[in-house]
């Protein structure tokens, strides 16, 4: 293995046009069409945590009504219209946006040396989508909100709230074609523009995760756009795709729907393994294990989340041999997800781990998700899954995945890469007040609805019956836990971009080449291109990680 | 420790995490109680897997917190861990096991959705009284004083697909009991064709092969008996079946598990299994005290409101008054 230093040497590329050269970015540049990819990828970063406050607040309001088993807090429409939105903006609006948009577009181009994303207009473009679609959900509550629930099966979605529920469908199709031109340029741009000595092995696995969500949101998204474009029909022209009176099928839709929407979960979670697998390596000082398994692993789930989406029918009407079909593939996801756990269990084993706020989400994350994942097997299997279907049991399994998975790693890219996004470090005390409120507060909530769910309460509820009062009261307060646990973060991040520490280039001593520019790192990345003459995470085998020289922060 | 041979300690720790695992797997109390023969056979698998998934967890997590302990870095140590960077025999070891576990589980829980009857929904069609009864579905619930299981028409294949049908042990059966089964925001109404009950709650006997044929009026509902263990949605359009022998007498909830509107959280009702001695009894009261009858007989539904069409049963619906406003606001 070549052990030579990883100094940038001259492969010189022409600057890319339209670029200004400017010093430094301005407040006001985060506001107006920057094709800069680390302007995007900060601009998600902020939009998509604005929207996480939003639907958090709204999850508060939800819980709230649920500490008593009557419906007395809130009216039960405006309830299904919380949880809709809710849904909604979590995923189309926070995961997808900052995982994919916001991680992608700021790491990719730095982790493998260009200097921007290949298509930089499309990609501001594919950002720009993003703020009416909140702004027509959270609008939608003027006219009743959207209430059929983020799955919006009909006839539900096509009797009630129709202004409100075509502005949803709208908002998701203008999230969709963003995700759609942004899995454009991630492909072409790990494709084409990696610096030439980079090889496919010495790509970093976020990019190998990315390629493998890119390819799944180009498959399954234009399916749900087809899906709800025909739903947009049935409610405002009167056709009759999904209605039965006019020889339309219900079920239908959830195929389509669901064609999407599980894809979706690992749209949601392979960048986030590929942020795992970049923050474990660095805080554990060790090479992560298994490189090769882990990026094959990530295509492997991308190719057989595509066959899994019937596991949310069991119970529509779905012939048997389809439940049986999609039992087993669902099961089998369990193997490749399985591989990447047991790796990075095994990069911690020997190494020597700082704990770091980025390395105890990433930790916490490990646990949250082998227990959501041993769930999910439960829930792959028809028999069992027919039994708690559509029940709190689901909400409590998928939460571990996407709460204690997806939002628990983008916590730890936030710790992890906050240094380089903005030349400052993170107050590691109120990091790790941080990860332990958040740690109790998703326990908290979350798994009292796994027993909640067996025992016999539906999902989706506003009121339920009184004996379940003692485990929701339980997950309520969880939930308030959860909603405090943000406030050290928040206080973090708006103090030490102004105020916090300076930073270095490489205050982690990591391998990979977005720590060879400097904190942040200046318009189109580099002044000479950086040369690859090792793998990314050759940790403990004597390679002096780069120290880029900083250029003067200005204090004001 | 350093006495202590390495496999000897594996083999005492995968000891206990077995022990441990067993013991999770059969004193868990996690599911509500076993009220029909399905859920015998569902709290079996699940128990298999709580075994499995406990095993699995102990061993993830232990070595987890066992690494963050044991290799955490020491005051002063700024070096690097080993650079171990694969193992292959390891890695294939535990891609093994898991598609081991994963091919284990799904034929065993091929076999319980077959032992449940998920491959035979309407295989009763080649039972002339099971077609003829589910076909009676799509005419008006307020046909119920005719008596329908005369009416023939044999040669219409229309009874449900989807669902669950008979065991293998039951296959090939009439069922003892048919109930038509309706959703509608936020009810659920039951017709006993071969008596001409209507109710707003379920009564079957116990020990009994029990044939819902499930549809909706409306929206999407879901037909839910959580000491059942079993499910089915009730779909506009389509009629879906369940059918089950419930095995103990008791009173257990009707749940709706789709969302179905505002008030889908209230819409709750009962399934009463009686004895069979207890459910004939509760029968003949019914056809008995049955006044409204003839009444319903002789109306068109057709060109009845909800509310009208509803008012000679509303008292037995137990239909929540929520509902009952919501719905009559709708027309």
């Amino acid at each position: 293995m070549a052990q030579a230093n990883l100094s940038p040497e001259a492969t010189k590329t022409p600057p890319i046009e339209g670029h200004p050269h400017l010093p430094d970015w301005k407040w006001y540049d985060y506001f107006t069409f920057n094709i800069d990819h680390k302007v995007i990828g900060i601009q998600y970063l902020v939009l998509a945590f604005i929207f996480y406050l939003i639907a958090g607040l709204m999850a508060v309001a939800m819980r709230t009504e649920l500490a008593t088993p009557d419906s007395d807090f809130m009216d039960p429409s405006l309830y299904n219209a919380l949880l809709t939105n809710h849904g909604t903006i979590m995923i189309f609006l926070w995961i997808v946006p900052a995982a994919i948009g916001g991680f992608g577009n700021y790491l990719v181009p730095l982790m493998i040396g260009a200097r921007d994303m290949a298509f930089p207009k499309l990609n501001a473009l594919a950002f720009w989508l993003n703020p009416p679609a909140g702004a027509l959900l959270l609008g939608s509550f003027l006219f009743g909100g959207a209430q059929a629930g983020w799955t919006s099966y009909p006839p539900l979605s096509v009797i009630t709230a129709n202004t409100a529920q075509s502005m949803w469908i709208l908002a998701v199709v203008l999230v969709g074609t963003s995700s759609i031109m942004g899995s454009v340029n991630f492909l072409v741009t790990i494709w084409k523009m990696r610096v030439p000595s980079m090889k496919w092995d010495q790509l970093p696995l976020f990019c190998w995760a990315m390629v493998a969500t890119s390819f799944l949101a180009l498959f399954s998204t234009p399916v749900l756009a087809a899906g709800l474009i025909l739903l947009l029909f049935d409610i405002n022209f009167g056709t009759g795709f999904f209605q039965p009176d006019a020889g339309g099928n219900v079920v239908v839709y959830q195929h389509l729907f669901w064609f999407y929407s599980h894809p979706a979960v690992y749209l949601m979670i392979l960048p986030i393994f590929g942020i795992m697998s970049e923050v474990i390596p660095v805080h554990a000082r060790k090479p992560i294990f298994g490189y090769k398994a882990i990026a094959y692993s990530s295509l492997t789930i991308s190719i057989v989340g595509l066959f899994v989406w019937v596991h949310h029918m069991f119970t529509s009407g779905t012939p048997p041999w389809m439940r049986i079909f999609f039992t087993i593939s669902t099961l089998i996801v369990a193997v490749p997800t399985g591989i990447k756990i047991f790796s990075w269990v095994a990069t911690l084993w020997g190494g020597k781990i700082r704990f770091t706020s980025a390395m105890l989400f990433a930790v916490g994350l490990l646990s949250m998700f082998v227990f959501g994942g041993l769930s999910g097997v439960t829930l792959g299997t028809a028999p069992f899954d027919i039994h708690v279907h559509d029940t709190y049991y689901v909400v409590g399994h998928f939460h571990y995945v996407l709460f204690g998975g997806s939002v628990f790693g983008i916590y730890a890219g936030i710790y992890h890469w906050f240094p380089k996004m903005t030349g400052r470090m993170l107050n590691e005390t109120l990091g790790r007040l941080h990860f332990v409120l958040t740690f109790i507060g998703t326990n908290l909530t979350f798994a009292p609805m796994h027993e909640l769910g067996m025992q016999g309460m539906p999902r989706r509820v506003a009121m339920y019956d009184p004996q379940f009062v003692g485990l929701n009261q339980l997950a309520t307060i969880g939930a308030f836990t959860l909603g405090i646990s943000v406030l050290p973060m928040l206080i973090n991040v708006i103090w030490s971009w102004s105020r916090g520490p300076k930073a270095g280039g490489n205050p982690w001593n990591a391998l990979t080449l977005e720590w060879t520019t400097p904190s942040p790192p200046p318009v189109e990345n580099w002044t000479i291109l950086p040369a690859v003459t090792h793998g990314p995470y050759e940790y403990g085998v004597g390679i002096q990680p780069p120290q880029p020289d900083q250029p003067a922060l200005d204090e004001a | 420790m350093k006495q202590i041979p390495a496999s000897l300690l594996t083999l005492v720790i995968g000891v206990v995490v077995t022990l441990i695992s067993l013991w999770v797997g059969q004193n868990h109390g996690w599911l509500p109680e076993q009220a029909s023969e399905q859920a015998v056979l569902v709290d079996d698998f699940f128990n298999v897997m709580v075994v499995i998934a406990t095993a699995l967890f102990l061993v993830v997590q232990g070595a987890i917190l066992f690494a963050l302990f044991q290799f955490r870095q020491r005051q002063g140590d700024t070096t690097d861990g080993e650079p171990i960077e694969g193992n292959l025999p390891l890695e294939a070891f535990w891609t093994a096991i898991p598609a081991v576990i994963v091919i284990g589980l799904g034929t065993y829980s091929v076999y319980v959705f077959q032992e449940m009857g998920g491959f035979n929904p309407g295989l009763q069609e080649a039972n002339s009284q099971g077609t003829m009864v589910a076909q009676v579905m799509d005419e008006q619930v307020s046909d119920v004083g005719a008596p329908l299981v005369d009416h023939g028409a044999a040669d219409k294949q229309v009874a449900g697909n989807y669902g669950f049908g008979a065991s293998p042990m039951k296959e090939g059966n009439t069922p003892d009991l048919t109930v038509e089964v309706k959703g509608l925001q936020y009810a659920w109404i039951f017709t006993y064709p071969d008596s001409g009950i209507v109710d707003g709650e379920l009564h079957v006997p116990a020990n009994q092969d029990v044939l819902l044929n499930i549809s909706s009026q409306d929206v999407i509902h879901s037909f839910w008996v959580p000491q059942f263990r079993l499910k089915q949605d009730a779909i506009p359009g389509e009629e879906t079946e369940l059918r089950f022998v419930a095995t103990k007498p008791g009173t257990y909830s009707v749940v709706c598990a789709e969302l179905c509107g505002a008030y889908h959280g209230g819409m709750r009702t009962q399934v009463i299994v009686h004895t069979p001695e207890d459910f004939e009894q509760w029968r003949e009261s019914r056809v008995a005290q049955a006044p409204h009858q003839d009444e319903t007989v002789a109306a068109n539904p057709a060109e009845m409101t909800a509310t009208d069409y509803l008012a000679p049963v509303s008292q037995a619906l137990n239909i929540h008054t929520h509902s009952l406003a919501h719905l009559t606001s709708e027309q």
